[in-house]
């Protein structure tokens, strides 16, 4: 099977071990990935930021890029539920401002392609156990975006309960959102920072050395403040963890150098 | 809307000193969970929540649909069954309409039920202004109006306030308004409630004039609906000889049976009960029960304007039951007060903005006071995608477009404050479609990496204040993917 990688902007330009770690792991499931080297952004920070006539030309670009593959797999909860809930409003929108159907039919296909990850994993290939090794303590969050947009359920909890060596702890309060919000952190700081800081403190209340999530944007904000807060916690996206196996030193997928 | 918020700053400003506020969030977070969770069970109960839901969405949506039919139809039934009905434009017509009728009536107080229509007009300060006293009956409006503070929360007005907070405001303040705080009162909730009992007492006694709102009026038989947990509101519907009821236009539902619905929906979803202590219903005036003159004066206030905004109009479904402001993050954090509005939370950021208009820096600040979690859509009794009107919301305040004021199709221009982002999207949806540029700027942030300030000056400050940067690697993905074709990497790359 030959999918299209879409790691998303933020990914590629911040985070690109979680790239790198996806392609390790869909490569050693079989999957053949391609990256296509047009991609950019889904226009999600355009769209929720109040630019919807901004993010209408990533859109199509994104369309563009990846409408001729059988599957685009993405690791962001977030930009897979632009994709697959917004893009439908933006072309719906573009007809109700009378400019026809064009939009909403260039958008149709990549809409139903377009997996997050864990769906990916375990709808798709329909794998729970990706044969991987973790050796530390992980406590997971579940993003607004994967939990209530997408509605990932237990996908990434069975995925990290098959993950050998892995002790899963579960979080307090897990279901709130972490504060981060895309531009919300900056326009609304304080309550975004605070808001954070209860997340924080309930990572450590479970004495996880691991802090998971399907989307590095959410761990960019908790990662930043554990960082400043010294807690000793380590971000880590879902992907790096799946990605890793026995045959990695100690099972950091990055110093394994994937 | 009321007098009282005008001149409120933007949300951000006003989030922050809440959030500061160790008092107030430590209220808001023990009472905002304890209701959030018996919400939860109370919801859990009904395995056909989803289907009522669904109803109660489509009901509502009908019923905006044919607004006018259903409201000339009310007016009719309410007149036919004795009652006078009025119309109100916005607040000030409201206002003078009622304050008209208790003058009328030659009284000089009026017992009031809780209302958020009273409330979104000012009417305590309007009546107050033509020298007529109104008292909240509400326990908890009670506690707002002793202590000359502003409501917080749709359903629990007083919500910001603990029990020492509410002891110290019935000890000082009962006397100014009527019976005083019986000697001694302790903080003790049983001893609060009877302290307010009594002070309420004397006044549903006295009281020739009522004041009302109503959750639901029901357009086929012209019948007033109030659902309460107190039984004040009983009281102040039952007992005056005047009774005066000022309802929001979409408050209208076509018939009894749409009752059934939003009587087991409104309830678990707003106190968490199966089912509100008092609901009293009332159709008209009859002969030796009741108030002798009923008036219904229907509001308008921005609503028509509302709904003829496509995406913003699901708004107007909302049936204040409160459960969106339970389960805010934002609300839990920032406290009612920061909405400047007497609708706050996730309702309140789309409600307010779309019925007084995006004037003000607050109604333009409330669409962008949330991170768009989605957890209030899930629990709305009556499914308002809250997080796609809050987007829609910051669209016109970004980009601004067509909106409807007072009846008549306007242009509005972007909003000033928003010129450098306005900017930097467009820079960046340029860049985006480009993905050789996307590369490059990758490349200038990682050769430079090792000169990155560890905290921003500037607006900077917003992220690290309270976050470290993430640090930009040696190579995008790109980058990397294209020297390796995705193979395995020699060494680390991080």
């Amino acid at each position: 099977m030959r999918v299209a990688l879409f790691l998303t902007c933020v990914n590629d330009t911040l985070y690109p071990g979680t790239g790198r770690a996806v392609v390790k792991l869909l490569t050693r499931l079989g999957v053949e990935v391609d990256f296509p080297m047009a991609q950019t952004c889904c226009g999600q920070a355009h769209y929720n930021t109040g630019y919807r006539h901004g993010a209408e030309p990533l859109a199509r670009h994104y369309a563009e890029v990846f409408g001729g593959y059988e599957a685009i797999v993405t690791p962001s909860g977030s930009c897979a539920a632009m994709v697959r809930e917004l893009y439908p409003r933006l072309g719906a929108r573009a007809a109700a401002e009378g400019r026809g159907g064009e939009l909403a039919r260039v958008l149709a296909p990549v809409v139903p392609k377009t997996y997050e990850l864990t769906e990916f994993l375990v709808d798709v290939l329909g794998v729970v156990d990706v044969g991987a090794y973790y050796p530390h303590r992980v406590t997971y969050h579940p993003t607004c975006h994967g939990l209530r947009s997408l509605g990932l359920g237990d996908r990434p909890r069975r995925l990290l309960e098959a993950v050998r060596g892995l002790e899963l702890v579960e979080l307090p309060g897990a279901e709130e959102c972490c504060g981060f919000g895309g531009t919300f952190a900056v326009k609304n700081p304080d309550v975004s920072a605070a808001m954070g800081l209860d997340k924080v403190r309930n990572a450590e209340s479970t004495g996880a050395e691991r802090l998971c999530a399907a989307d590095n944007s959410c761990l960019m904000h908790l990662g930043g403040t554990m960082s400043r807060l010294r807690t000793g916690i380590e971000p880590v996206h879902l992907a790096e963890i799946l990605a890793g196996t026995a045959a990695d030193t100690g099972g950091d997928i990055e110093e394994a150098g994937v | 809307m009321s007098g009282t918020f005008v001149g409120m700053p933007a949300f951000p400003a006003a989030a922050r000193e809440a959030v500061g506020d160790a008092t107030l969030r430590a209220n808001l977070r023990h009472a905002t969970h304890t209701i959030r969770d018996k919400r939860a069970r109370a919801v859990a109960e009904l395995d056909d929540w989803a289907a009522l839901r669904e109803a109660g969405r489509r009901i509502k949506d009908h019923t905006l649909r044919h607004l006018d039919t259903y409201l000339v139809q009310l007016e009719e039934s309410v007149t036919a069954a004795g009652g006078t009905v009025h119309w109100a434009a916005d607040a000030d017509e409201a206002n003078a309409i009622v304050t008209e009728l208790v003058r009328a009536t030659g009284e000089r107080e009026v017992v009031k039920v809780k209302s958020m229509a009273t409330q979104e007009i000012g009417l305590n300060e309007a009546l107050e202004e033509a020298g007529i006293r109104a008292y909240e009956t509400d326990l908890a409006e009670l506690i707002v109006q002793l202590g000359k503070d502003r409501p917080s929360h749709i359903l629990v007005p007083a919500i910001h306030r603990n029990r020492g907070e509410i002891g110290a405001i019935f000890r000082r303040e009962m006397a100014g308004w009527g019976r005083p705080a019986p000697e001694g009162l302790t903080d003790s909730p049983a001893e609060l409630a009877e302290a307010a009992r009594l002070h309420l007492r004397e006044k549903f006694l006295r009281a020739k004039v009522g004041i009302s709102g109503a959750n639901f009026m029901v357009a086929e038989t012209g019948t007033l609906v109030v659902l309460e947990s107190e039984g004040n509101g009983r009281m102040c519907l039952t007992l005056p000889e005047t009774l005066i009821s000022v309802v929001g236009i979409e408050k209208v539902v076509p018939t009894w049976r749409d009752l059934e619905v939003f009587l087991q929906t409104l309830p678990r979803s707003s106190t968490a009960e199966r089912m509100n202590p008092y609901t009293s219903t009332w159709t008209g005036t009859t002969d030796g029960d009741g108030p002798k003159t009923f008036h219904l004066v229907l509001l308008d206030n921005g609503r028509t304007d509302t709904l003829a905004d496509e995406v913003g109009r699901q708004a107007l479904r909302c049936i204040r039951c409160s459960a969106c402001l339970n389960v805010c993050p934002v609300y839990e954090r920032a406290g009612g007060h920061a909405y400047g509005s007497v609708y706050p939370g996730p309702i309140g950021a789309i409600l307010s903005p779309q019925l007084r208009g995006m004037g003000s820096e607050i109604d333009r600040s409330l669409p962008f006071a949330s991170s768009l979690c989605g957890a209030c859509y899930e629990v709305c009794p009556v499914a308002i995608d809250i997080p796609e009107v809050l987007v829609h919301l910051r669209e016109r305040v970004a980009e601004g477009g067509e909106v409807v004021r007072n009846g008549a199709r306007i242009t509005v221009r972007p909003a000033k404050g928003h010129a450098a982002e306005r900017a930097a999207m467009r820079a960046a949806a340029w860049a985006f479609r480009r993905p050789g540029v996307l590369r490059t700027g990758q490349r200038l942030a990682s050769g430079t990496r090792r000169l990155h300030p560890r905290r921003l000056p500037g607006p900077g400050r917003a992220w690290s204040a309270s976050r470290e940067l993430p640090e930009v690697p040696r190579e995008s993905f790109r980058d990397w993917w294209q020297r390796t074709q995705g193979g395995p990497a020699e060494g680390s790359t991080k």
